[in-house]
């Protein structure tokens, strides 16, 4: 019996910390600072403004709340071609930034939620790992 | 009553002539955009970060995401045989140079962001090997910046060759400007000089100082990526991307310390400061930094006569405005700047062919002649 009550306990204990595994926002916000000082700051700039006709906005941008699976993908293997973000065309390259999934996950979480941005979903590993070219 | 009226126009005046004053003089003018125009020699490369010309009809670029072309006559062919190149934010593959006596040895240089040994991550590495056609052989590693780090920024870079037979290459700060520009112990942050067969030079500055990197030829740089020889002086000629307004041109002595993050005329991105100084004894005044930043990368002198008016000035690209600058210099100091080929793309590399024209690689086009009307 007293081995069952233990066998029982460690598969809820397995349970409980398989559930969570799932980075909480705020977290996964906090690295994702990180990831945008070292990766997007230079171009995007400081509150995601960017430079208006040469690096689109990411501030309260109408292509990224609108797009996110096109914008994951753009920092998962890039991006390139004319886009329209709030009435402007960009026509630059967004390199890939040889950034792992839950590097992109950080990163998508920390401007989703800056600058005016609001968005429900959080963005997971998992998600970025299901985006394909 | 008119108190009234004039208060906010003052001040609205003080604005404007606050705000223009923030630029670094000269002022940059936009001259007649008509005077100048582009061929295209090469297209379709994302980033045309190195180039060096094999002949007036053939040169080799290198494309950053990890590509190094062959072009012929404007027709691109891959070249195998590059090593595996680490892609993590600024850095790919990089510069790429033609060992001075290439017509008979057929050895060429380059620079690439490289993951080698144990730690996660990588540096900047300086390779060499014999190209024969389309295919790169004996790669031999001449130089590789430690530690690995998983940072995307500042990995350089550019390789330059002296009249004294040394080559000079650069590794940036690497994201990590408290521990590296200052400390001769540490790679990134410097200009290193070496023999051409990767050999450290026995009068190296810092060869004879104990625990100090001996391939360091100047140091105290956040990140060149523009470099060039004076084709009178013989000087080596650099730019570097400073922080919000700091890029720099410098000219390189042997052993000299250029400050950062010690002293710079920038400031963070975000726009709190970095440090009050602006000089130090024992370090290096730039001969010109850009307020704002134009994001420098890839200059080149113009030293032939197929341009009216420009011989002896010097040709920088700007990522961030998407333009060439020309410079005039007299007696070191920057005179006049002038915006050529507004809106050009994104430079970023100038070169001054063996035919005396210049070429620029624009990110998303290619490689483009320089052509005056």
């Amino acid at each position: 019996m007293k081995i069952l009550f233990g066998i029982m306990g460690l598969f809820i204990l397995f349970e409980v910390t398989t559930l969570y595994q799932k980075k909480p926002l705020k977290q996964s916000m906090t690295d994702g600072e990180e990831i945008y000082q070292d990766f997007c700051i230079q171009c995007h700039l400081d509150t995601g403004e960017g430079v208006s006709g040469v690096f689109p906005p990411l501030a309260e941008s109408d292509y990224l709340l609108n797009n996110i699976e096109m914008s994951i993908r753009g920092i998962k293997y890039g991006l390139s071609g004319p886009i329209e973000v709030n009435g402007e065309e960009y026509n630059g390259i967004m390199e890939e930034q040889g950034l792992e999934n839950e590097e992109i996950a950080d990163v998508m979480n920390y401007i989703l939620n800056n600058w005016g941005n609001e968005f429900e979903e959080i963005i997971t590993k998992e998600k970025v790992a299901s985006i394909n070219k | 009553m008119t108190k009234n009226f004039f208060a906010p126009l003052f001040i609205g005046v003080f604005f404007i002539i606050s705000c223009i004053s923030q630029e670094n003089p000269p002022e940059v003018k936009t001259p007649d955009q008509s005077k100048f125009s582009t061929e295209t020699l090469v297209d379709g490369i994302d980033i045309p970060w190195g180039m060096d010309f094999i002949s007036e009809n053939e040169i080799l670029v290198t494309e950053k995401k990890g590509v190094l072309y062959r072009v012929s006559n404007g027709e691109k062919a891959k070249v195998s045989g590059l090593p595996e190149i680490y892609q993590r934010g600024q850095g790919g593959l990089m510069d790429i140079a033609l060992h001075p006596d290439f017509k008979n040895n057929k050895v060429i240089y380059f620079t690439a962001a490289v993951h080698l040994e144990g730690e996660a991550g990588g540096n900047t590495a300086l390779y060499c090997g014999e190209l024969n056609g389309t295919s790169l052989s004996k790669l031999k590693l001449l130089y590789k910046g430690k530690p690995n780090t998983k940072k995307g920024q500042h990995w350089g870079s550019r390789i330059v060759f002296d009249d004294k037979g040394y080559l000079f290459f650069t590794i940036g700060d690497r994201g990590n400007r408290d521990l590296n520009p200052q400390d001769l112990k540490r790679d990134g942050g410097k200009i290193y000089r070496l023999n051409l067969d990767g050999t450290i030079p026995i009068d190296n500055p810092f060869a004879n100082q104990e625990g100090a990197l001996k391939a360091i030829y100047s140091y105290g740089h956040r990140n060149p990526q523009g470099m060039t020889i004076h084709p009178k002086t013989g000087e080596i000629w650099e730019n570097e991307h400073g922080p919000k307004g700091g890029d720099e041109i410098n000219i390189i002595h042997k052993g000299k310390n250029y400050g950062w993050p010690v002293i710079t005329y920038g400031i963070n991105y975000s726009g709190t400061s970095i440090t009050e100084k602006r000089s130090m004894p024992g370090m290096e005044q730039p001969l010109y930094y850009w307020v704002p930043s134009i994001a420098p990368s890839g200059m080149a002198f113009s030293s032939s006569n197929v341009y009216k008016k420009c011989k002896g000035n010097l040709f920088v690209g700007s990522l961030k405005y998407k333009y060439l600058e020309r410079l005039v210099i007299k007696r070191g100091k920057v005179i006049k700047r002038e915006k050529i080929l507004d809106d050009v793309g994104r430079v970023r590399n100038v070169k001054e062919g063996p035919d005396g024209y210049l070429y620029l690689g624009v990110e998303g086009k290619g490689v483009l002649k320089v052509v005056q009307r």
